[in-house]
């Protein structure tokens, strides 16, 4: 699970107060809000790359929020996909597992084979296509089977069939991987077809609404990337001022 | 609707007459000063003949000053590297009290006048600690004192390009590489310092092809003494001092043959904007 409880980030003129989201075990959340509002802020305090002024961290039932980002076994994809120019993608899947000492045994030509990237096992960044680097971040983000994946607006960049293929993947290293997404987008078909559960940056508050109730919404939608959505109605959502 | 005179404003070609006589403006105000270093060396060259060059190179004094000038330059090279990198990286990647202070420190031996510098280490080490120091090691008028009066003044230029070069590497990279299990100074070590080959190669060739040339600083604080603390550009000095021109041209050709092949590794494999 994944629980951001009553965080509040302020960097120069932006500041997000008190907000709190709750993801249950093996849930896949998605995070929508206007370019600039905190999405991407909120992913990095998860992840534990950006301090917070007050509020906890809690990630599969341990409160990680005084933990470095390499104790909080979370994947991180950012949008940008930071690939390691000078490692293979071999070298990517297994870079974690060094680093963690853990034995690799498999794990990278199991990985490398559920995710349709055996044939790129010796390959640099420089040579993959836009779909085939997104594979890559996603294998160096699971390949420590971390309980917490973190997706930054991971299909941005792709084209619409490459864009389609990446959600199917999606949704099936989920379920493969058991993982607890966080994945955040402003593209509504990305919500509609990934979501168990939706939160929503408006205004500096941060709304929730279970996977039933937003699809009038989504459909309504008179602005391509806000998304107005009511108060709550789930047991974990809280509005925050 | 569209604004038809916007529309020719933009799809009329721009004149070739234009172009050309602006690019005949360019050249003649830049291209003098392409002429004078052509000159420069096309004046050096025609100088002298490969067998006196030959001559001058095989006298034991200059083939002294091409070895200590070799050793001593790689050694000030590996040296400024060796701080370049975590200077570089820290001015790079950290905001801290007082950084504005020290990034006009790290340039001041850039701007000092190289005489100064020299003058700067001579006192330096007639304080009381490194005279004490000197007992033991010899500086001062020493081998020592090339090797530390070249680093002076090349770190500095290590230091310029490793920030060039860690500014240049985006710091996702080292996010990504922490939430993978990495310390600070795994993901540096494992992600950062491997990407930055480039910047370390021209860090390098620069800071060596700056000690080989560095004169000032060395003239006052190792001397000019014949087989001793002779240098290359100590060479063209003293040669010149005793009136054999052609001793110092060989030396100077041998300088320009060395700039330009470290001019050639630098723009082929090295830094692409240092």
């Amino acid at each position: 699970m994944i629980e951001l409880d009553s965080i509040t980030i302020s960097a120069g003129s932006f500041v997000l107060r008190d907000v709190s989201l709750r993801v249950g075990s093996g849930e896949y959340a998605v995070l929508m809000g206007r370019t600039g509002c905190g999405k991407s802020t909120l992913l990095e305090v998860a992840a534990g790359l950006r301090s917070i002024q007050s509020g906890r961290v809690i990630l599969a039932c341990q409160d990680v929020t005084r933990l470095p980002p390499s104790q909080r076994g979370v994947g991180y994809v950012p949008q940008d996909l930071a690939l390691f120019p000078t490692l293979t993608v071999r070298e990517h899947l297994a870079f974690a597992l060094h680093v963690r000492r853990m034995k690799i045994g498999t794990r990278v030509t199991e990985l490398a084979s559920f995710l349709g990237i055996t044939d790129l096992l010796n390959r640099k960044p420089s040579g993959l296509s836009g779909g085939e680097a997104q594979r890559v971040a996603l294998g160096r983000a699971l390949s420590f089977r971390p309980p917490v994946l973190l997706l930054d607006e991971p299909l941005s960049a792709l084209d619409e069939d490459t864009r389609g293929d990446t959600m199917d993947l999606l949704k099936r290293v989920q379920k493969h991987e058991g993982v607890t997404v966080l994945h955040v987008t402003h593209a509504r078909s990305e919500a509609r077809i990934l979501a168990d559960c939706l939160f929503v940056i408006e205004a500096g508050k941060l709304v929730e609404k279970s996977s039933g109730g937003y699809e009038s919404n989504l459909e309504r939608g008179d602005h391509e990337d806000h998304i107005q959505l009511p108060r709550s109605t789930s047991p974990h959502g809280r509005t925050s001022e | 609707m569209k604004d038809p005179s916007a529309s020719k404003r933009f799809d009329t070609p721009r004149s070739p007459c234009f172009d050309l006589s602006f690019l005949i403006l360019c050249s003649s105000l830049g291209g003098p000063y392409v002429l004078l270093i052509v000159a420069l060396l096309a004046s050096m060259i025609a100088y002298t003949t490969p067998a006196e060059i030959l001559a001058a190179l095989s006298t034991r004094e200059i083939r002294f000053s091409v070895f200590l000038s070799v050793v001593s330059s790689t050694l000030s090279a590996i040296a400024s590297v060796w701080v370049a990198v975590p200077l570089g990286y820290v001015m790079s990647r950290y905001d801290f009290w007082g950084k504005k202070l020290v990034d006009a420190l790290l340039d001041i031996p850039i701007v000092l006048p190289p005489l100064v510098v020299g003058l700067s280490l001579l006192i330096l080490f007639q304080t009381p600690p490194l005279r004490w120091f000197q007992q033991f090691i010899p500086v001062t008028y020493a081998i020592p004192s090339v090797i530390i009066a070249q680093f002076a003044v090349a770190a500095a230029f290590a230091v310029r390009t490793m920030r060039v070069t860690f500014d240049q590497i985006p710091t996702r990279r080292e996010e990504v590489a922490l939430t993978l299990g990495c310390s600070r100074g795994g993901a540096f070590w494992r992600v950062v310092l491997p990407e930055s080959w480039r910047g370390l190669l021209t860090a390098f060739t620069l800071a060596w092809t700056r000690s080989l040339g560095e004169f000032g600083p060395v003239l006052v604080f190792s001397g000019a003494t014949r087989m001793r603390t002779e240098v290359l550009p100590t060479t063209v000095f003293l040669e010149l001092s005793v009136g054999n021109l052609y001793g110092a041209v060989a030396v100077s050709l041998l300088m320009i043959v060395v700039a330009a092949v470290v001019l050639i590794v630098v723009r082929n494999w090295g830094l692409e904007r240092p």
